[in-house]
């Protein structure tokens, strides 16, 4: 009897312990809320969406910070997705096995870098480069912070992309094979449009990534808030909306109007966070479920 | 069908070239890729280490930080990460052991993996904002070690609730099976049988997710990190000093810091971070070498 007694007990912790991710996301959710939905009620909608961030002021425009994280992702996102997708073509259908042996833990080196000590270099080391080389007043730039940011990303590329290469089925690279085709035509032609959507899925996470990363660009990028204005906004100083929230939050007073309006900031991440992770995953677990039935069949 | 229509029937000659040039832009791609990160690790090891002394890893900080050691921010790293494995580790093997060994595939399971998927991808930033609107202003905790490590176990939860999860997974249905037959509980089956098999795999996830925690620094912005602490902390309710934090001050907040000092920070984190990296592969090597199944 005493051993069915624990037995229920045990059971029962493990299911309520096991569910507490609901619990956590809800709380996130109701307190980003809480904190930063009262500020809808102080700001009209045409306020915030202005071009102009100067809280000294209470003009509270969110546009530029959008545009900021705006740029710095694409950006980041075109230098890092031929990197990462080329690395893990190399790494999942050309390098040799002792190759991979050094390749794959120096990836996981770069994902365990703190985003801080990737910030650090870039203000000693990249941005004087940029600067000099550019001949730019100022080295820190949109451009320098979507370098550190593709950086950050290419670990995850990589590894979501292999994973997708690696979901290809040896039948279609056979099939290919046995028409003559050499092993860069079914790389090309066979692999790459097979494992597409995988590669798409990885993309869309680097995306997430990028977006919400905070320290590296809040370092590297400048903190001006300023507008997209064509080409050269990659070369100006710009301010992201996480890196808006990191260095204000501090100087505050909770309860404020500025306070709230930097929780709203906090919501848009949030909900762009979830979107991006939910959807991703879906196409993810799509995907397996298609090539599980696709080896039953 | 995907290759249909399509005939390989260039020459064997135009094969070859292109697959040359296919090949050699891929590897320089993979090469581009990895080179700076070989350049950073080996940079700051040479920057660093000439800043590297007893002093300087144990004593308290001088002249507005700018000599002296960062003893406060590695004892602070350390009661942070302490702080967070509390939390995350007992949560987490419960979420795995959950999912993996007592969940059906039913809405509540379903609804616990969006819940996880969504934590994974909340950005560190956020998870600051709510640790401030929780456990700083609601619970009142302040701004404190509790707080800080809470808010990052956490954010910390989703990378090894996933890795306990897949590790219990891996081990075979056999040993359940045969942990039933002897007259053991599902509880005891899981506690002898099972969670050994599979403890490898769940200590290297708990390390990577801890070497996460350990490196952040925007969720302990408003949470518990402070900029200078004349002692260490003596309770979970101080304000703490931090690694990653700290390297932030000391290049942007605070002017002629000495060169030295922030690179051998810097050095000290690294160290931190990539030694917990290092031992995650050693236990996830050996385990694989030592497996009997």
């Amino acid at each position: 009897m005493r051993k069915q007694g624990q037995e229920k007990l045990i059971t029962h912790i493990i299911r309520i312990a096991g569910s507490s991710s609901i619990l956590f996301i809800l709380l996130i959710f109701f307190f980003l809320m809480r904190e930063g939905l009262p500020a809808l009620a102080e700001v009209k909608l045409s306020d915030l969406f202005s071009t102009r961030w100067y809280p000294i002021e209470d003009l509270f425009g969110i546009l530029p910070l959008l545009s900021g994280s705006l740029i710095v992702t694409v950006f980041s996102i075109l230098i890092a997705l031929p990197l990462g997708a080329g690395t893990a073509i190399y790494i999942g259908e050309i390098a040799p096995r002792k190759v991979n042996e050094i390749l794959k833990p120096t990836i996981e080196i770069l994902a365990g870098i703190p985003s801080v000590v990737l910030g650090f270099l870039g203000i000693l080391v990249l941005s004087p480069f940029m600067r000099e080389t550019f001949n730019l007043p100022t080295g820190l730039t949109a451009f320098t912070g979507s370098f550190l940011l593709a950086l950050i990303s290419i670990p995850t590329i990589v590894s979501i992309a292999e994973d997708a290469l690696y979901a290809v089925p040896n039948t279609y690279r056979d099939a290919a094979y046995a028409l003559g085709a050499s092993k860069w035509q079914v790389i090309w032609n066979v692999v790459l449009p097979a494992a597409k959507s995988g590669i798409m899925t990885a993309v869309m996470l680097g995306v997430g990534r990028s977006l919400g990363e905070t320290m590296a660009v809040m370092m590297v990028t400048g903190n001006a808030p300023t507008v997209f204005s064509g080409l050269n906004s990659f070369i100006a100083p710009v301010r992201t909306m996480t890196a808006t929230i990191a260095s204000e939050m501090g100087e505050v007073a909770s309860g404020s109007l500025h306070y709230r309006i930097l929780f709203l900031i906090g919501i848009i991440l949030f909900i762009f966070s979830l979107i991006i992770n939910v959807y991703s995953s879906n196409t993810l677990a799509k995907r397996t479920a298609k090539s599980r039935a696709k080896m039953v069949s | 069908m995907m290759i249909q229509g399509k005939k390989f029937t260039e020459s064997a000659r135009s094969k070859h070239i292109t697959q040359g040039i296919a090949f050699t832009i891929i590897r320089v791609i993979a090469v581009v890729t990895v080179l700076p990160i070989l350049g950073i690790v080996v940079y700051i090891v040479v920057r660093g280490l000439p800043a590297i002394s007893w002093e300087f890893l144990t004593a308290m900080p001088r002249d507005g930080m700018r000599a002296g050691g960062i003893l406060p921010a590695i004892v602070g790293t350390f009661y942070l990460m302490i702080g967070t494995a509390a939390f995350a580790i007992p949560l987490g093997l419960a979420g795995g052991i959950y999912l993996s060994e007592y969940s059906e595939d039913n809405v509540w399971t379903r609804l616990i993996r969006v819940a996880i998927i969504s934590l994974a991808g909340v950005p560190s930033v956020v998870y600051g904002l709510f640790g401030l609107g929780l456990f700083v202003l609601f619970f009142q905790f302040g701004i404190s070690i509790l707080s800080a490590s809470l808010t990052l176990s956490i954010m910390t939860l989703p990378v090894i609730i996933s890795t306990t999860e897949e590790s219990l997974r891996s081990v075979p249905y056999q040993f359940r099976i045969v942990g039933i037959s002897l007259g053991g509980t599902q509880w005891q089956t899981i506690r002898k049988v099972i969670l050994p098999q599979a403890l490898p795999g769940i200590i290297t996830g708990i390390i990577l997710g801890l070497e996460r925690a350990v490196g952040e620094t925007a969720p302990i912005l408003f949470t518990g990190a402070t900029f200078f602490l004349p002692r260490l902390p003596s309770s979970p309710l101080d304000a703490t000093m931090a690694l990653p934090y700290h390297i932030f001050v000391i290049s942007t907040q605070v002017p002629g810091m000495p060169i030295q000092i922030q690179y051998g920070t810097v050095l000290v984190l690294m160290v931190f971070v990539l030694g917990m990296n290092l031992i995650a592969s050693l236990i996830r090597s050996r385990a694989r070498a030592n497996r009997q199944w």
